[in-house]
């Protein structure tokens, strides 16, 4: 059964409609959040687990899926809080780890989300799914409402998950690692997922992969500014130089 | 379990750094929206960024031991699944299956 968000992107778009009833709303975004959505859910229980396994207590995995809601950034948390890290250093590596955000202000539709709070709310959600997901070709049509249930949808898994897996925890054996290979999983799949929307433009993540392995050899510290840095750099070169070729935009 | 105060702060300063990259960009960078470099900049960043935070999640590969081989073959099943089914939640729990019982029981540290 397929219940991938990437498989309405064959559908035709759904012909402009009257504004829909919050009800629809969360319907549709229920059905638009299932395929990563429920990723998250793996995840937050190897994120959960993984708290209580470093000695942390399971409200604090809850404390931190719920406000921090960064999944990869709070796996490298549970590592300095336990080494009592200095704040600052926290600071400092949140901000390394999440500056990718920064290039999400360019395509994530705050334009189409009304209201303040809606607004404010929004970016406070912006995490990876919630931008891969209604960055994609099926969302263009979404409406305020449903762009923002699909975010306190993600939202919801992803603290409840962590919970649950905190309480759980406990009663995996020992021996069981390498649930973190969720979070691998889960941006493979959206990786995949974006890729097949380019339509043929291998170019695009050609370039991000050699981003990438470049700045895991020359700036291992410091391999996600660097990667997103190299990337954006390679794409502003090859714009100007097909732009020169032809001006076919 | 360090002190508490602690690691509530911990959380808060990671959530304020968190908001202030997600939400400040906008201000400053939404006039830009119209510009054309920055349309086909936007197009394509979604599917780069994700190829690179898949190379972030694997930076740690332990290359020359066979260990490795663990997340290379649980990433294969993912992507295997992923082009069968285009079924996200199969792919990922097919590939962090594959990966805990080849990290847990084949390729112990």
């Amino acid at each position: 059964m397929h219940i991938s968000p990437a498989v309405t992107g064959d559908r035709p778009l759904p012909a402009p409609a009257p504004p829909p009833a919050p009800a629809s709303a969360a319907r549709a975004a229920f059905r638009d959040s299932a395929g990563a959505g429920l990723g998250f859910i793996p995840i937050g229980l190897a994120f959960g687990a993984l708290a209580t396994q470093s000695g942390l207590d399971w409200w604090w995995a809850g404390l931190s899926a719920a406000v921090a809601f960064g999944g990869s950034f709070e796996f490298l948390l549970i590592g300095l809080v336990t080494a009592t890290a200095p704040l600052a250093a926290i600071a400092l590596s949140a901000f390394m780890v999440n500056v990718r955000h920064v290039f999400y202000s360019l395509s994530f539709p705050l334009h189409r989300v009304s209201g303040r709070l809606g607004k404010t709310y929004a970016t406070f959600a912006l995490c990876d799914e919630a931008y891969a997901l209604t960055t994609g070709k099926a969302a263009r049509s979404w409406s305020s409402p449903r762009i923002l249930w699909v975010q306190l949808l993600l939202h919801l898994y992803w603290a409840g998950s962590a919970v649950a897996g905190a309480l759980l925890g406990s009663l995996i054996p020992d021996g069981v690692t390498g649930l973190d290979f969720a979070l691998t999983a889960m941006f493979t799949v959206l990786a995949l997922d974006a890729v097949r929307d380019l339509r043929g433009d291998l170019p695009t993540p050609a370039l991000a992969l050699l981003s990438a392995l470049a700045a895991r050899l020359l700036l291992p510290d410091q391999l996600l500014p660097a990667a997103f840095a190299l990337f954006t750099a390679a794409l502003l070169a090859r714009h100007l130089a097909t732009g020169r070729r032809a001006t076919r935009a | 379990m360090p002190d508490t105060r602690y690691a509530i702060a911990a959380v808060l300063v990671a959530a304020a750094v968190t908001w202030g990259l997600r939400a400040l960009p906008f201000a400053a960078l939404t006039p830009l929206r119209a510009s054309r470099t920055v349309q086909y900049l936007s197009a394509r960043m979604p599917a780069g960024v994700m190829v690179i935070l898949v190379v972030y999640c694997l930076r740690d590969l332990p290359l020359p031991h066979a260990r490795a081989l663990a997340p290379l073959i649980a990433l294969a099943v993912t992507i295997g699944l992923h082009l069968w089914r285009r079924n996200a939640l199969l792919s990922i729990l097919g590939g962090t299956v594959t990966h805990v019982i080849l990290a847990s029981a084949v390729f112990t540290p």
